[in-house]
C-alpha cells in the first residue's frame, strides 16, 4: 500500500523542483537580489513565497479539518510549540550560511542536476553539516538518556 | 530592479504551493526540504521511501526546466570556495538545529501559523539579509 504514497511524493517533489527553477529560486544570484535590500534589490523571491502561501494558507485550513489525509493514517505534524534557544541559534546558523553563498536547502539539491562543482560543493558540505548534526545530538542524547524520546525528531517541519 | 521577474516568480511559486499542499492532503507530510534530506542523513527506521521519491522529484523538476534550456542561465553561484564550504556546513547544521528551512518553517510553517516558524523565518531572513549586506556592502 506504500506505492500511492511514494509516487505522490514523486510527483510532489516533481511540482516543488519545477516551481522553483521556474520561479528563479533555484539561482542563488536571484536570491541575494532578494536578500541584497540595501543594493539592486530583486522583489521577486517576495512573488514566490506570496504565491506559495496563497494556496498554502487556505488550503492547509480545509485539509487539517479532515480526519486524516487521502492516502495515510494520520497527518504528521510538529509537536513542538515553544521557541527555544535551538530553534533561534539554528535559524540565525542558516541564515547566516543563506546569506554566504544564497543557496537554501530546496533549490540547492534542485541545482544538482546543473552538474557545477560549486552546487555540488555546497550540497555535500551541507550534507555533511547534517551529520555533524545528527552526530552532536545523538552524543547529547546519549549523555541524558533518562530524558525519553527528547525532542522527537520526527515532528518538527525540518 | 532590473532583474524583477513577478509573473514567473508567482506562477513558479503557485506550483510550489501546489506540491506543498497534495503533500499533505494525500500523505499528510509537511514538504521542508532540510526534514526530507535530513531524515535521509540520519535515517529513523521504515520511512526513507518517500523521501528518496520525493528528492528524486525534485531533480526530475529541475532537470526538466533545465533540459527546456529557455530563458537566463538558471544557476549562478557568486560566492568563493571557502565561503560555499562554509555556507554549505551552516545551512546544513543550522537547519537541523533549528527544526526547518525555507520551505518547512517559510512556507509550510507559516500557512499552519505556528508561531515556532514565524519566529525562525523572521530570524533566518533578518540574519541573511544582514550576512548579504556585511559581505557585500562594507568589506
Amino acid at each position: 500500500m506504500a506505492l500511492p504514497r511514494t509516487l505522490t511524493a514523486l510527483a510532489c517533489g516533481l511540482l516543488f523542483g519545477l516551481g522553483l527553477a521556474i520561479s528563479g529560486m533555484m539561482n542563488p544570484a536571484k536570491v541575494i537580489g532578494f536578500l541584497d535590500v540595501a543594493g539592486d534589490w530583486d522583489p521577486t523571491l517576495a512573488f514566490v513565497m506570496g504565491g506559495a502561501l496563497l494556496v498554502a494558507m487556505p488550503a492547509y485550513r480545509m485539509i487539517l479539518a479532515r480526519r486524516r489525509p487521502v492516502l495515510a493514517g494520520s497527518f504528521s505534524l510538529p509537536e513542538k510549540a515553544r521557541l527555544d534557544a535551538p530553534l533561534t541559534l539554528g535559524s540565525a546558523l542558516f541564515g547566516v550560511g543563506w546569506g554566504l553563498v544564497g543557496f537554501c536547502p530546496g533549490p540547492a539539491v534542485a541545482a544538482v542536476v546543473t552538474g557545477l562543482p560549486a552546487v555540488l560543493g555546497f550540497v555535500a558540505a551541507m550534507l555533511v553539516g547534517m551529520a555533524l548534526h545528527a552526530w552532536i545530538s545523538g552524543e547529547r542524547k546519549i549523555r541524558t538518556s533518562s530524558s525519553p524520546e527528547a525532542g522527537d525528531a520526527a515532528a518538527d517541519p525540518r | 530592479m532590473e532583474d524583477f521577474t513577478p509573473v514567473s516568480g508567482l506562477f513558479g511559486g503557485l506550483l510550489v504551493g501546489l506540491a506543498v499542499v497534495l503533500l499533505m492532503l494525500l500523505n499528510g507530510h509537511i514538504a521542508g526540504i532540510s526534514s526530507i534530506v535530513g531524515g535521509l542523513v540520519n535515517p529513523k527506521g521504515g520511512d526513507t521511501g518517500w523521501r528518496v521519491a520525493f528528492v528524486a522529484g525534485l531533480l526530475l523538476g529541475a532537470l526538466a526546466y533545465v533540459l527546456m534550456g529557455r530563458g537566463p542561465s538558471p544557476v549562478d553561484v557568486l560566492a568563493s570556495p571557502p565561503a560555499i564550504l562554509v555556507g554549505g556546513l551552516l545551512v546544513g547544521f543550522g537547519t537541523r538545529m533549528g527544526s526547518g528551512c525555507t520551505s518547512g518553517h517559510g512556507l509550510c510553517g507559516m500557512a499552519l501559523f505556528s508561531r515556532r516558524s514565524m519566529a525562525a523565518t523572521a530570524i533566518f531572513f533578518g540574519v541573511a539579509m544582514l550576512t548579504v549586506f556585511m559581505t557585500r556592502h562594507t568589506f
